[in-house]
């Protein structure tokens, strides 16, 4: 176990590392002069913005610098907690802007990811049950997913938020509320929270369905299947079997699935226009806001990172062969 | 009499028609008795064993009977066998590595495998856990998952396991052949002691290997080509043997004591017809250096003295 | 971007010695029929899934090839009133400007599976290349390897890509599909590593080691032929999951700036507000487009499994 989760954890920090180089690396393989580039690009909507912007661009890429001292330099500023100066939101701290999304990201993505998770396992185990299930099931599945996340998600605003008039199409709240701790505002929130939920959840159920069903129906052909058949024990206790086995693979494909689930959590905020890390992200792109951009690669990478190491550890409790230290499924 | 086999002929369904894989197999087993099938892979012996617990999907039960202990056991019927399975008739699969579900304590696997089959595993855990030092292991690999124990242990839990019911019949696939020596040595011996101990009335061994028979079998069936061959004690298939196809197998087995240095150790040459479509008469007639014109027919398997019995025009 | 693993299927495993051995049935397997290929082609002909996928996905295929030989002004020309319902003249309808929907379809489906062929080419190169090596050598060379697939898993790929993209800036098709490529690997290197693996301690390649040919020839002649199906299918999902990755890329701006693509369209059909002017015509096909055609080659993927794997084959 202990060597399991070891590996893990170097891996991440491994990880960690190849990110942040990445961030420091990508800028400065722009063409031209990076920080000129930058600013012209930025456009003027804050003209206070572009002295502290020219200040703290030149001291973060420090280009005359040697090489290897721009890199200690961005890694000194990152671990004092220093992500820079927000241009769009102009002179707010790119962690309070960062900050202020991620309730809205969670808020969505962790029942929609986790919900998706039982739903789907749950179908995926009916369809392997039952032929007829399978016919519909299945076909259902891989058709949602093969569906893009920001078209589900444009035809549930167009259907049940134009259309039936049932839902708001867009934002975090309606704007003409406070942000309060009442009754009303909850619900709106909720109201708000309610169909890019349902667009991500809808959107994950198949790949969970699909992988369970396959899953189920590999384990029930394995050997300690065929043997409590051959012992004639009940189909109850060996589909039990079957299932937990299955649920296995299906962790650690939760973990897997993590930087994809996130890439459509942020398509699908942008079609909402929903306050959270993707939209935030595409107010970056638009208004060239590379602090914003940078600093929220940062965090939904170390976000990713944690939710893997905690899956790990969940991970250890359910598989006993992680324990013994012989290797676990994907150790 | 313990096990009856009559006329028994299951066909497995393929892609390009039925293979033949038992046709036509008849044979008792006596109270007590370890019988041991023998046989080149491909000969039917696997299929045997699994004709008499549970028919794979693709398996089809063709014509004739088996009869347990005066009763006709519904072989056809996966459900209707579910009543006999593991009561009656056991089984130590040829997977036996891989026969434990690695994610369950094997205690809390026995439990609810014997709790489903209507047995409180508080009344039989005594007698688990005797069994279990029977075999030198102690009580508490039940607290252990399967990937915990070394192959041999795991060979010896399935065994234990396997025959926790005290069945009437118990049909072991292969036991042996996953294991070393000193290993195969002691579930060779363990499932003698089983016998003697009456955990199990008898017991069907089918191995590709004649000489793990010589440790264990009373007697031994040899198969070729989805028919019988000869049956007879174990010592008279090692010693005396009669069919050709049996000499050539025996044959084929190096003998403690001998020297091979001048006579190079022969496999038997040629390998069996296709049971796609197999040719009429004896199966074993294009390998056989005794053949004859009578062999465009089929031999009858018949007793040549007691407890002997073979097919083949030649000898009988 | 969703990529359903190719799954716990067992192509290669298949092929063990030892299949026949345990059934206990001769002559099952060996050859009747000319050859695995041939026998693989011909109930890839009989399986419906495969033979209905590939018609869908050879008629958006001919489409977005022909499609746009046949229109008489280019995807982005005002070539209409704006925003005109599907009619005989303008079949997908106009968008707010005029432009003509069909021909950004047609148009968009050209890109569509261009980004798709070239991203699961290199994708699909990096990814067996590695494992292949990963698998076949060994020792420290795995390691690294392993470590290196897994840090590439592990990573957000997406986010990474977003900016790659604002930075670096993508001009063309075939860059974007590099970008998607170089961040979509891993799992296909993860799965060809394990199956060299198994295939490695096989005596064919033993023998071949012995008698001194070079690791790069024993790859490609002995390793290689014996995973071809598996490679096959793994190009099928990447080829869709390298679609879906460049939708969304293209959908909150950051696609190719001089192509028309199915992502593009959408995010215009939002951004001008198609969703709140009722102008389903705009946003429904190009997401129609990207369903069925990675839908069709997810089906064809189960089909082909189907097909290489004899177990799943319904009798």
């Amino acid at each position: 176990m202990r060597t399991y989760l070891a590996r893990k954890a170097t891996l991440y920090v491994l990880t960690f590392l190849v990110a942040v180089t990445l961030n420091w690396l990508i800028p400065r393989l722009m063409p031209g002069d990076p920080v000129q580039r930058m600013i012209s690009r930025a456009g003027v909507q804050h003209p206070e913005s572009i002295g502290p912007m020219v200040e703290y661009y030149e001291q973060l890429f420090g280009l005359d610098l040697p090489v290897w001292q721009q890199y200690l330099n961005y890694w000194g500023s990152l671990l004092r907690g220093d992500l820079g100066v927000s241009i769009w939101l102009f002179p707010s701290p790119v962690e309070d802007v960062i900050l202020r999304a991620v309730p809205y990201t969670l808020g969505l993505m962790l029942p929609a990811i986790l919900l998706s998770w039982v739903v789907g396992n749950w179908m995926g185990a009916a369809a392997a049950r039952r032929k007829a299930l399978d016919n519909t099931v299945l076909p259902a599945s891989y058709l949602l997913t093969a569906t893009p996340y920001m078209w589900l998600a444009i035809l549930l605003v167009w259907g049940l938020g134009v259309v039936a008039g049932w839902f708001p199409v867009a934002g975090g709240y309606d704007f003409g509320r406070r942000p309060t701790m009442s009754v009303a505002f909850v619900l709106d929130v909720l109201h708000h929270w309610f169909l890019p939920f349902l667009s991500l959840f809808l959107v994950s159920l198949g790949g969970w369905a699909i992988g369970m069903r396959n899953l189920i129906i590999y384990e029930l052909e394995s050997d300690y299947a065929n043997y409590l058949a051959a012992l004639g024990a009940p189909q109850r206790l060996i589909r039990r079997y079957a299932f937990r086995n299955g649920l296995l693979p299906q962790i650690t494909g939760l973990a897997l699935q993590l930087g994809t689930v996130i890439g459509g959590a942020l398509v699908t905020e942008v079609v909402f226009a929903y306050p959270g890390l993707g939209y935030l992200i595409l107010q970056a792109v638009q208004n060239a806001d590379y602090f914003l951009l940078q600093g929220a690669l940062l965090f939904v990478v170390v976000g990713v990172l944690v939710a893997n190491f905690v899956i790990d550890l969940v991970y250890v409790v359910v598989d006993p062969r992680t324990r013994t230290g012989l290797q676990g499924a994907n150790a | 009499m313990s096990l009856r086999v009559d006329d028994l002929a299951v066909h497995y369904r393929t892609t390009r028609g039925d293979v033949q894989a038992l046709d036509g197999v008849t044979f008792e087993i006596a109270d007590g008795e370890i019988m041991g099938v023998a046989g080149e892979s491909g000969c039917g012996k696997t299929t045997l064993g699994k004709a008499l617990i549970r028919l794979e999907n693709r398996m089809k039960h063709v014509r004739g009977t088996v009869t347990l202990d005066g009763e006709k056991l519904p072989i056809a019927d996966d459900r209707a066998m579910d009543p006999y399975r593991y009561r009656r008739i056991s089984l130590i699969p040829q997977y036996a590595m891989s026969a434990m579900n690695p994610t369950r304590k094997i205690g809390r696997m026995i439990r609810e495998l014997v709790t489903a089959k209507g047995v409180a595993y508080e009344d039989v855990r005594p007698e688990l856990e005797r069994r279990l030092r029977l075999v030198g292991l102690d009580e508490e690999v039940l607290g252990r998952y399967p990937i915990e124990l070394s192959g041999g242990m795991k060979q010896r839990v399935v065994l234990v396991l396997a025959t926790l019911l005290d069945p009437s019949l118990l049909i072991g696939d292969e036991v042996t052949s996953a294991l070393d020596v000193t290993s195969q040595k002691a579930v060779a011996r363990a499932l003698v002691e089983f016998r003697d101990r009456e955990f199990v009335r008898s017991v069907v061994v089918v191995t590709h290997d004649i000489s793990v028979l010589y440790q264990m079998a009373d007697t031994i069936l040899v198969m070729y080509a989805g028919r019988l061959a000869e049956k007879a004690s174990a010592t008279t298939v090692i010693d005396q043997p009669l069919h050709p196809y049996t000499k050539m197998l025996v044959g084929a087995l190096p003998k403690v004591g001998e020297r091979y240095d001048d006579r190079r150790l022969t496999g038997i040459v040629g390998r069996p017809p296709s049971l796609l479509d197999p040719p009429g008469g004896c199966r074993f007639r294009d390998r056989c250096p005794l053949a004859m014109p009578r062999c465009e027919e089929q031999p009858p398997f018949l007793e040549v003295a007691p407890g002997h019995q073979v097919a083949c025009w030649a000898v009988a | 971007m969703t990529v359903p693993s190719p799954g716990p299927a067992t192509t290669v495993a298949d092929d063990a010695p030892d299949a026949g051995a345990a059934l206990d049935v001769p002559d099952a397997r060996p050859g009747r029929l000319p050859g695995r290929r041939h026998e693989a082609l011909y109930f890839a002909l009989r399986n419906p899934k495969v033979v209905g996928a590939a018609v869908v996905i050879l008629g958006l295929a001919l489409l977005g090839l022909v499609g746009p030989l046949f229109a008489d002004h280019g995807p982005n020309d005002y070539a209409g009133p704006t925003m005109q319902p599907p009619s005989g003249e303008f079949w997908f309808g106009t968008t707010m400007f005029g432009q003509d929907v069909w021909v950004q379809f047609v148009a968009g489906l050209r890109s569509t599976f261009l980004v798709g062929v070239l991203g699961s080419v290199v994708a699909g190169v990096i990814g067996m290349t590695i494992g292949f090596v990963a698998g076949f050598r060994g020792g420290w060379v795995d390691e690294l390897l392993t470590m290196l697939t897994n840090v590439v898993l592990v990573i957000p790929g997406f986010v990474v890509l977003i900016v790659i993209n604002t930075y670096l800036g993508v001009r063309s098709v075939p860059m974007q599909a590099l970008y998607i490529g170089l961040f979509s690997w891993p799992w296909v290197a993860r799965a060809v590593r394990a199956q060299t693996f198994s295939l490695r301690a096989r005596e064919f390649v033993d023998l071949a080691r012995l008698s001194g040919v070079p690791t790069r020839t024993i790859i490609v002649r002995e390793v290689a032929p014996n995973m071809y199906s598996y490679l096959f299918m793994t190009f099928v999902l990447l080829f869709g999951g390298a679609i879906l990755t460049a939708a969304s890329l293209d959908f909150i701006g950051l696609g190719p700036t001089n192509a028309v693509s199915l992502g593009l369209m959408m995010n215009q059909a939002v951004q001008w507000s198609a969703l709140h002017l009722g102008m389903w015509w705009w946003f429904v096909p190009p997401g129609l487009g990207i369903t069925l055609l990675v839908g069709a080659l997810y089906v064809m993927n189960v089909g082909l499994d189907e097909v290489f794997n004899p177990k799943l084959r319904e009798m």
